[in-house]
């Protein structure tokens, strides 16, 4: 492989591990405050990419207010389906919660099916997206350039969001203690829906993102996605965003480097993956960053 | 202050409170002692909206408060120190302190109040940027009553805040209890050190299996034989 060939391929995996980084968030800040696995996250990140196509493809809205439009629809889809199907549950055991999360997945596909149909259609990519940059000597599609640096603009804007502002403290203090933190007069429900909101934006911008590089979208483009970034938040240690950012990088550089370097086993790279999940599951079930399990009482 | 009349709680199927009045006046440090599992935190937990009476009142000011979800009643003027400190391990003593007067919109009366907790507790003055979770246990039940004390509550409910900590701390904090409630804020303090609580309060409930069994001031509950010799460990009471 030559040096180009290498360069490319790495802002290639640099970008894909970006996007599952993207969604991973949303699995893993879910997880922090409810020690829920939110299956339906992977198709939030489906409706996102539609709703854009909508706004861009058929209205003719402009990208530069379609973007926040369609974060903001989709984090309202995100805070209605915990409003409706989660929240009733709050006092009940974890398996119904977790059952319903499937049971919403299944929703959302099959609702898309029903509604937009099967069919693929053909993404809006934006002109800055396709034309091709060169770096480092290397020629590469703008999306490999551009995917990564405003899904890093994102992932700064959530770290401050999670550190630096009133609603993130909170977020963080619900994370360990749900009753201490109505004993200091939160309403824990709006801080969970405000969760739900970020992290469905979050895959609201993923799904916008891949479809740039992938332009072809359909009712069922969440479920791999979805997988893989929820393995990149086991992998960083499931609760931990910052460990989710690391892990979508990393499975994203895994995903794409492997089959660069052994072109013959292309057809595995969603085994790769789904592996390095088995491993840490295994191995090391808090992840890197995870702090060891307690459970909560 | 805070009224709770013939207040009834049940845990599944215990019956935890079985009718319990009690009244704690304006401007006064109230205490509520008892053997484990006579119902004091339950109480309190029931003041404070974590748990749903099954029937009774609660007013605060004469306001019923009784079925206020928790928030609400924080916002009414309560606050509470939990048993066990429940301080935020993940979050600096500064963010903690914060997370207390997260009803707040006056910015620089929270910064006062902050000063003040730290005058109270200067040790967390020198620890405001460490997180919670590394505190020593005297160090988390001072976090944990200036938390309480961001709210600028009107009442403050403390569920055992001895509980663990060395004879010292134990006078440091009661101490420290004395001044809040000089400051004008009115106590409801539980505790399973009696002797402590009753020095401190103005008055005091004993309670037993869900039900007050026994009232009046600190000092006649500290001179009464049966409290003597039930929860101030001394046998020779019975002979009197």
């Amino acid at each position: 492989m030559s040096l180009q060939e290498f360069i490319q391929q790495l802002l290639n995996g640099l970008s894909l591990g970006s996007l599952y980084a993207l969604v991973a968030i949303g699995y893993t800040m879910v997880y922090g405050i409810l020690r829920l696995i939110n299956f339906a996250h992977g198709d939030i990140f489906m409706v996102g990419a539609y709703i854009a196509f909508y706004l861009v493809g058929v209205f003719y809205l402009p990208w530069w207010l379609s973007l926040p439009l369609t974060l903001l629809l989709t984090a309202g889809v995100g805070v209605l389906i915990d409003r409706v199907a989660y929240r009733p549950l709050r006092n009940e055991p974890r398996i119904s919660l977790l059952i319903t999360a499937v049971g919403v997945s299944f929703l959302l596909e099959n609702l898309g099916l029903v509604t937009v149909g099967a069919r693929q259609k053909g993404f809006p990519v934006p002109g800055m997206m396709a034309s091709p940059v060169r770096i480092l000597g290397a020629q590469v599609g703008g999306v490999s350039i551009w995917v990564p640096l405003i899904s890093l603009a994102f992932l700064l804007l959530l770290l401050w969001v999670i550190y630096r502002t009133k609603a993130g403290m909170a977020m963080r203090a619900v994370s360990r203690d749900i009753e201490a933190t109505r004993l200091m007069g939160a309403d824990v429900d709006r801080i969970i829906a405000f969760t739900f909101a970020i992290g469905s934006a979050l895959a609201a911008a993923g799904g916008i993102l891949w479809s740039f590089k992938y332009p072809q979208i359909n009712p069922l483009m969440g479920i791999y996605p979805g997988w893989k970034a929820f393995t990149a938040a086991v992998v960083g240690g499931i609760g931990n965003p910052t460990g989710a950012m690391i892990g979508g990088v990393l499975i994203g550089l895994v995903e794409v480097l492997t089959v660069a370097f052994f072109p013959t086993l292309s057809g595995y790279r969603d085994a790769f993956v789904f592996s390095i999940l088995i491993l840490f599951l295994l191995l090391r079930p808090t992840g890197l960053l995870g702090e060891p399990l307690k459970e909560k009482v | 202050m805070l009224q709770v009349e013939d207040l009834h709680v049940h845990y599944g199927g215990i019956h935890a409170l079985q009718g319990v009045h009690l009244e704690v006046p304006d401007g006064s440090i109230v205490t509520l002692i008892g053997a484990n599992g006579a119902g004091k935190s339950t109480t309190l937990r029931a003041v404070t909206g974590l748990v749903r009476p099954r029937q009774g009142r609660i007013r605060l000011q004469g306001r019923e408060i009784t079925r206020l979800p928790a928030h609400k009643i924080v916002a009414a003027g309560v606050a509470m120190v939990p048993e066990g400190r429940r301080i935020f391990p993940n979050l600096t003593v500064r963010e903690n302190l914060l997370m207390g007067s997260y009803l707040r919109r006056d910015a620089s009366g929270v910064r006062r109040d902050m000063d003040w907790v730290f005058r109270l507790f200067p040790r967390l003055k020198e620890r405001q940027n460490q997180r919670g979770g590394t505190l020593s246990g005297g160090e988390q039940q001072m976090l944990a009553i200036g938390r309480a004390l961001m709210s600028r509550p009107s009442l403050l409910l403390l569920d055992e805040p001895s509980l663990g900590l060395a004879p010292l701390l134990v006078r440091e904090v009661f101490q420290v209890l004395k001044e809040i409630n000089a400051e004008g804020r009115t106590l409801l303090l539980v505790e399973q050190n009696a002797h402590a609580a009753l020095g401190l309060a103005h008055h005091a409930y004993v309670l037993e299996t869900g039900r007050i069994v026994l009232e009046g001031s600190g000092r006649q509950l500290q001179q009464n034989a049966a409290v003597r010799r039930a929860y101030l460990g001394d046998p020779g009471a019975e002979a009197m």
